[in-house]
Order: structure tokens, then sequence, then C-alpha cells
């Protein structure tokens, strides 16, 4: 007699990154990340442009307010190369968290009606938001060509960057939307809690202009490395220490979004 | 009997109640844990399912039926993992497929083509299994001119269609269905019965809930009937639907509260209030002789003026077999418009019937808003034996259900 092939039982313990089903479900996580992106541009004039229009229009906006009125510094090169290079990562994370936050409460009706591992959903909202990116890099690109810039054999690092961008973005999220889940109120957060983290991340302003008794807490942030690892990767200049312990801290703080995502997961369908 | 492919062992499943449910807010959580009502919400808690135990084999159609809040979706949604048992044990063989509703995930700006896709992902085919059925599904869905139209576009008919051809191509060793039946049209209903009954016929086993008791009938052998959560009754399609007719239609004196009753499909606005079974004198009654008349008084409350009402009366007999209907439309004189809270009266002059347990279904629509509200089998009447002539001689079933009048007399060669 053939053994049985699925046992469901109350779940005990605690779980990682269901890596196996991830595996399993992966047509599903391309179909739920090709809907997210096809139904981005269906019914926009401009589609695609709007992508390519924000870190623009955001640039723009720096320029002017921290270059023009400010003269704050920016080591060298053009201040809107400057703050590009701060814009791809910072965009790429902030639309990650963003998306994947509230993505569970998005798919209400995908979890109450069907299985699937869960982490699928913050997941392919993440990867959504990373095809953004190919165009916010275009607009960098097409900003160095102009102002004549080449880059070094140290932008080989950014696959690396951008793989810890995504790592932090989906630790983060799977946290805020396994909370969100029981407790909206992480709706009302998220839009000032990315303003606020756009503030603490050196985007805008150099690094240097933080007073060094005031570097302990900065550097808690992550993206402070990872901001400026990208603009090392680009611009060039000293190789940012920072990089280290943010990468340590992101690492952590993606165990912590799994297992605690793990965990609470059991009751989406419950409370949803 | 072939192996089980599918079994459940001392199943529960405990909701917590109260506030501490859906989308709650962080606020009111931390003042609850400040507050001293902690023990309260310890016990508020509700067994959706109770030690929950059964074995269904291969090839097997059974029929999953109860009053609402019975367990029975609960019970499908534990069995397709969407949710957690909270005890117990469940085992199955196979590639299990739920059909927990129809169109899961299906969005409107997506077209025809581009749901079936997603659609078919969510449901779990495999892209190549997908596009081998493909024009397969577009045909059962019968939508070729709109395959590359909005979905948001289709008619409500279209969607259903589309949204359910999707699912009926899925090849799931166990094949788990909630009430997805009772949308679309009676045409496209019966298509999809056949569709179901034709995947049973592959072996493969299907577990399936309905309250349209004449599809359980049709399609099912044995029938698991839940009640609050604990497995009332597992056996023989027949025996457990007597049961639970009998059980949901039970009134001592003929007074039938109908307004949120349990067994009206989700989706019918209530206009159907309240049925009273009455003798001729206007008193209330469940007890009839077999040629007494029958008064019974509807208490409607439609949300608009029904114009050209249709109100009909079935009586079944206890295996849900309908005995006949009677109705407003089927009178030359029919109906006056109904507007507001009214009460209907329908006299039927001769029940005929022989001995036994009958019950009642109801229907209230307008013929030419389709407004429709519909109960059935949800009041429970009793037809005493009276042998005319006091011969004592007892009702035999052989007699059939309908008694009519006749009168005898020898004739001269």
């Amino acid at each position: 007699m053939e053994r049985w092939t699925t046992t469901i039982e109350p779940p005990r313990g605690w779980a990682f990154f269901p890596l196996r089903e991830v595996w399993a479900y992966r047509e599903l996580l391309y179909f739920l990340v090709w809907r997210d992106v096809k139904l981005r541009y269906k019914q926009t004039a401009l589609g695609i442009v709007w992508v390519a229009l924000q870190p623009i229009a955001l640039a723009l906006m720096f320029t002017i307010v921290f270059s023009r009125f400010l003269d704050a510094p920016s080591g060298g090169v053009p201040y809107s190369v400057f703050v590009l290079a701060g814009l791809v990562p910072w965009q790429l994370f902030a639309g990650a968290l963003g998306r994947s936050s509230l993505s569970l409460v998005a798919n209400e009706h995908l979890l109450t009606k069907i299985y699937f591992p869960r982490i699928l959903i913050p997941l392919a909202s993440v990867l959504t938001a990373s095809v953004d990116m190919i165009f916010t890099l275009a607009v960098l690109g097409a900003v160095l060509a102009y102002y004549g810039i080449g880059v070094s054999a140290a932008v080989l690092i950014l696959p690396l960057l951008i793989a810890l961008v995504l790592i932090a973005a989906i630790g983060i999220g799977l946290l805020l939307a396994a909370i969100n889940v029981r407790y909206r109120d992480i709706q009302a957060i998220l839009p000032f809690l990315t303003q606020i983290w756009l503030f603490a991340t050196p985007i805008a302003y150099s690094v240097t202009l933080v007073p060094d008794n005031w570097r302990a807490v900065y550097d808690l942030n992550p993206m402070v490395g990872i901001v400026e690892g990208f603009r090392w990767a680009i611009i060039g200049g000293d190789f940012p220490q920072a990089l280290w312990p943010s990468a340590a801290l992101i690492i952590l703080l993606a165990v912590a979004g799994i297992v605690y995502f793990r965990r609470a997961e059991r009751s989406f369908a419950d409370i949803v | 009997m072939s192996a089980p492919v599918l079994r459940a062992s001392g199943l529960s499943k405990r909701y917590q109640l109260g506030e501490h449910g859906r989308g709650t807010s962080l606020g009111r959580s931390l003042a609850r844990m400040l507050g001293s009502s902690g023990d309260e919400a310890r016990d508020n808690v509700f067994w959706a399912l109770r030690d929950v135990s059964f074995d269904i084999h291969e090839g097997e159609v059974v029929g999953l039926i109860g009053r609402n809040g019975a367990g029975k979706s609960t019970l499908l949604k534990v069995l397709s993992r969407i949710t957690h048992p909270t005890e117990g044990r469940a085992q199955i063989r196979g590639r299990v497929g739920s059909l927990l509703e129809v169109g899961t995930g299906f969005h409107p700006e997506l077209t025809g083509r581009e749901n079936i896709q997603l659609n078919g992902a969510i449901l779990g085919m495999r892209r190549q299994e997908l596009q081998r059925k493909f024009a397969e599904i577009v045909e059962f869905a019968e939508i070729e001119q709109f395959i590359d139209t909005p979905v948001k576009r289709y008619s409500s008919g279209m969607y259903v269609r589309l949204a359910f051809a999707v699912a009926a191509h899925l090849e799931p060793e166990v094949l788990l269905v909630d009430e997805v039946l009772s949308v679309g049209d009676v045409a496209f209903q019966r298509k999809c019965l056949g569709k179901i009954e034709e995947v049973a016929h592959e072996q493969r086993t299907v577990l399936f809930v309905s309250h349209q008791i004449d599809s359980i009938q049709q399609l099912c052998q044995r029938v698991l009937l839940l009640r609050g959560g604990r497995v009332q009754a597992f056996g023989p399609t027949q025996d457990v639907i007597a049961a639970y007719l009998s059980d949901a239609a039970t009134s001592a004196d003929g007074d039938f509260d109908l307004w949120d009753h349990p067994t009206r499909a989700g989706h019918h606005t209530p206009v159907i209030r309240r049925l009273r079974l009455c003798a001729d004198d206007g008193s209330m009654t469940t007890r009839y002789g077999p040629y007494d008349p029958m008064v019974a008084e509807i208490l409607v409350e439609p949300p608009h003026t029904l114009r050209d009402p249709i109100i009909g009366l079935g009586i079944s007999d206890h295996f849900g077999r309908r005995i006949f209907t009677v109705a407003s439309f089927f009178e030359p004189e029919g109906l006056e418009p109904i507007s507001g809270l009214s009460r209907i009266r329908c006299r039927i002059p001769e029940l005929r019937l022989g001995s036994g347990r009958y019950l009642v279904s109801v229907s209230v629509q307008d013929r030419y808003h389709g407004e429709f509200d519909g109960l059935e089998n949800v009041a429970e009447f009793e037809v005493y034996w009276q042998n005319s002539y006091g011969t004592g001689e007892p009702f035999r079933p052989v007699f059939g259900p309908v008694l009519s009048k006749s009168r005898w007399e020898r004739l001269e060669p």
C-alpha cells in the first residue's frame, strides 16, 4: 500500500525558510510577480515612464534644495550623480518594503481560499519592486554618461549590494506584513516610517556631515552601509567600513523576519 | 473497498471569539492586556470542529452537509491546509486540489487569457498542463470571442463560467469543493455537475459541500453530516439526507422563522420572513389528514415592489424528492403586486398525500426583476393515515406518495 503523501497536524516548534516548498511553487511565484508587473502598467498612459520619472523628480528636488540652497558637499562629483547613486538602492528598498508589508492583507482572498507557502506573497512583491530598479539604474547610467563619468571595476560589487537590499527588504517586510495581518496599524505607520528612514539614510547628504558622537546610533540603520557601498561602487573613494556591520545587521534582521513570519503564518487565514 | 485516500482522526479546530479577531487595532489590544478582562477572553473560544474522524476511499464522491456554522467550510479549509487543526490529524494520499471559491485570484483588469494562466497557477496547475488544456477550458467556458478582453467587461455569467472552467480542469487525486455550484445559470450548473461526475469516474475522490440536496443525491454515494462541529452521521446518501432534513425543519407548532435560516444560500437577499402551516380554520399545525386542506401563510418583506410576484410552495418527501409544487403563476388569477411587509396566504384544498413526513420548500421571485429568495425543505409536517372506511388497513409505501379520490361502481356486463 502506498504511503500517505500529506499529513496535516497542529504545528509545533519553529520553522525557517521553506526552501523546498518555495521551489515546488516557483511557478506560482512567477505568476504572482507577472500579475503585479502587468497590473502596474495596465490603464496608465505613461506606463513604465513613471518608474523612471520618480527618481528623476526626487533627484531634481534634492539637487535644488540641498545643492543649490544649502550647498551640501557631494564628494567631488556632480550632486545629481551623488544623490542618484543613493536613490537607486533607496528606491528599491522603500518600494520593496512598502509592497511587501502590505502584501498579505492585499492578498487576503488568496490566503483564505487556497494553500501555498505564505512566504510567496511578500517574496513576490519584493521581486516585483526589483523590476523597477532596472529603470532607476538606467536613469543613473544616463546621468553618468551625460557627465562623462566612467565606472571602475568596483561596480561589479553591485549585484551583491542589490542582493543585500532585497534581503533587508524581505526581512523587515516579512515582519511588518505578518504584524499587519493582526494589527492594521502598520498601514498607518508605514508612510512616515519610510520618510523618517529616508532622512536617517545618507542619500541627500554625505555621511561625513553626521557628527562622530552620533555615528554609533546612526550606523544602526543598515541602509547606511548599503548606500555608502553603492556610492563607492559607482563614484569611487574610500571603501565604506560601515558596510560590514550593515550586512551583519541585515542578515540578522532577515533571520528574525523569517522566523517570526513562519510562526505567525499559522494564524493568517484565521485572523486576516 | 479500496484503501482510504483521506483519513481524518480526531480533527478539532478552535477559534478565539471576540474582538481579537479580524483586523484589530494595536491600541485596543494593549488596553485589553492592561485591563483585567484576560480570563474572560480565554474562555471565549469556539470549537468549529470537534473530534472529527472519517475515512474516504478512492473514487468515492462524498457530500458534506450541515447547517451554516456546522463546520463544513472549516473542515475543507483544514483539509486544504489553509488553516491548521488545533488537535488531531488528517492524512491524504495524492495531490489535493481545492476549490473553495470560484475564481480565486481573478483580477478584473486582466484579460480572460491572463486570468486563466494566473488562476491555473493559483490552483496548482503546471504550465505545460495548462497549455495542453487551454483550448478545452476556453471551449468549456464558451467565451472564445472574449478571451483577450479584460474580465471586468464580462457579464457575471461569463465570469463564473470562465472561473469554473479553469477549476473543472484540475486533475488532482483528491478534489475538495465548497459550495460553488450555486452560482451560474441552471444549464451551466448541470454542465459542472457532469464534470464532477466525470472526475469521479476517473477514480478520483471528491468531497463536496452543497446546500442543494438534489445535486448531493445525484453525485454522492455517501454523505457526511456535521452538526456543531461534530460528525452527526456518515453513511449512505439517502439515510443521512433524511436525518438532516427532518432535523433542519422541525417545529412543534407549525410556525417556522425563516428570516435568518441557516440553509439559505449565501447570495440571496432574505425576502421570506416566516412560514406558518395551518389547518383550514387558521390554527397552526404540523399534522394533517390525507385529504385535509392545507393553509400556508408566508410572511414576506421584499426590498422592492414585486410587480408580478411568483410565489411557490414545493412539497417533498423525506428524501428530498419533490412530490408536487403549487405556485401563484399556475393559477389564472395570479397574485397582486407586493410591496413592504406582506402576508401571503395559500390554500391547497386537498393534500392527497400518503401517510409519512413531508418537507416544504418556499420561493419568492419577481417575473421582471428576477429578485429571488428560496429556501429548500425548511418546514416539516406529518400526514397521518386515516382510512375513510375504518377497516384499519395500514398505509403501505408501495401505494406511492400521492393519493387520489376515486369512485367505484359495478357496471352491467
